[in-house]
């Protein structure tokens, strides 16, 4: 109870900062002189990118880690991420069209980095659906388990089809090799908001594992429920 | 080791025994087989695309069909008279297990591929002679990639709800890579060029390969045991 509520609080704090980042990159920050106003959008598409694929490699470890251990809070860890993995990823792929448009000319291109955040949303997904259609608790968290790892696994396949197989999208200029190459004042912005995505990450996790143990908790109580009053309609007919 | 594979062949010679006594699910595989490259042929204009564009990605897409629906039945059919129980407590390791089922597949895909390849080159007229056995080698290294995770999931998804549903979804984000070498390499092959010049997406493939394999052996008993 304590951590979904402590999550909801996380996730305020994350928002608020949002707002904070929308006003900076407005108002404080210059427009990029290519690509114009466009650019702002940039500040909300790459930490959410960053982070839809983190947390599919913290769903993969986490599955790891549950294999060997056993416990429970691992795969409940690796469902609240995969299901912030899944928001950050329909942001990415909400986000990128939205400035494909004006600087592309078109809304969709099979880019690489496009096809490999479209393809992390259906693992996400294919993720939680295996969840949902898995009843027994502990046969949840082993597949959950092997599906997650084999998914850190393909990633970087999937990385290096799509590169091969044609891209047009920007270069890294922050996360590359070489030092970033990104004015200072657009770097604060964006460093700003990697730090409220990451704090938002935190917050969605929070709440989703103090979720599922509510759920736990429910589901055990209405078990012990069904068992007392099983008891006592046996008794009544002996 | 030799145990693990006499045991896995073991495995792998009950499945294909029953395959070949019903026939019935390889029949089916053949037939639904033939009936995607005839949908494919009405899917396009004769007049504007011409075959060979799209002859590549035609026969990947059959086969990656082809292959979801023989991975479906893999574990299916253990499910019946609780046969899975049987082989979990008879004195073969996992490993047997996976690499048994995981040949029988093979088996299953490659005679469907073997009768659809034909049917593929009648319909769409596609000059294959001149580079047939690296096609093979193309279509075998993309197979190996397709079975080696779909037995693994086809094991899983058996005790879930909708487990014919659950296959696909789960499966073909990981067909990707494969698929993508599967066609560049099958695109330069039918247009005459050497497999040379595919060398990078023939390591992907087997790179991809040998990843999954390992992966799979390692994580199937995972999925198999209650």
């Amino acid at each position: 109870m304590r951590l979904a509520r402590a999550g909801r609080w996380v996730t305020l704090v994350g928002l608020l900062l949002l707002a904070g980042v929308y006003l900076r990159a407005l108002a404080f920050t210059p427009i990029e002189r290519s690509q114009g106003p466009a650019q702002k959008i940039f500040y909300l598409h790459m930490p959410a990118a960053v982070w839809a694929e983190l947390a599919m490699g913290l769903v993969g470890l986490a599955g790891v880690f549950y294999l060997f251990l056993k416990d429970p809070r691992l795969d409940r860890f690796a469902a609240a991420s995969a299901e912030a993995g899944t928001v950050f990823a329909a942001i990415v792929l909400t986000t990128g069209p939205i400035w494909g448009k004006p600087i592309w000319g078109t809304w969709w291109t099979w880019d690489a980095r496009l096809t490999l955040t479209l393809l992390l949303f259906f693992l996400y997904m294919g993720y939680l659906l295996l969840r949902s259609a898995t009843p027994d608790p502990e046969l949840r968290a082993r597949y959950s388990a092997v599906l997650g790892i084999c998914g850190l696994v393909l990633v970087p396949f999937i990385h290096l089809s799509t590169v091969m197989f044609r891209t047009l999208h920007p270069a890294p200029i922050v996360l590359k090799p070489s030092p970033p190459s990104l004015p200072g004042s657009m770097l604060i912005t964006l460093l700003f908001s990697f730090g409220v995505f990451t704090l938002l990450y935190i917050g969605f996790v929070m709440q989703v594992y103090g979720l599922s143990l509510l759920q736990e908790e429910l589901a055990a109580r209405e078990r012990a429920a069904a068992v007392a009053r099983g008891r006592g309609e046996g008794g009544d007919d002996a | 080791m030799g145990d693990t594979l006499r045991h896995a062949w073991t495995i792998a010679r009950k499945d294909l025994l029953l395959e070949f006594r019903t026939r019935t699910a390889v029949l089916s595989a053949v037939v639904f087989t033939a009936l995607v490259l005839t949908v494919f042929n009405f899917g396009r204009d004769p007049t504007a695309v011409a075959t060979i564009d799209l002859a590549p990605s035609i026969l990947w897409v059959t086969f990656s069909f082809a292959a979801i629906l023989a991975l479906n039945r893999a574990f299916q059919l253990e499910l019946e008279n609780e046969a899975l129980e049987g082989l979990l407590v008879s004195p073969i390791s996992r490993t047997s297990l996976y690499l048994g089922k995981l040949v029988a597949n093979l088996m299953f895909v490659g005679v469907v591929e073997c009768v659809a390849l034909p049917l593929f080159v009648l319909f769409f007229d596609v000059p294959v002679w001149r580079a047939l056995a690296p096609l093979i080698a193309v279509i075998a290294l993309a197979t190996v990639g397709f079975v080696a995770v779909g037995t693994l999931f086809s094991a899983m998804v058996i005790r879930t709800r909708f487990a014919e549903l659950m296959l696909p979804v789960l499966l073909l984000p990981f067909f990707i890579p494969p698929l993508t070498g599967a066609v560049q390499a099958t695109a330069r092959l039918l247009d005459g060029r050497p497999l040379s010049e595919a060398a990078g997406w023939l390591r992907l493939l087997a790179g991809y390969d040998v990843a999954f394999l390992v992966l799979a052996t390692l994580l199937f008993p995972h999925t198999v045991d209650e």
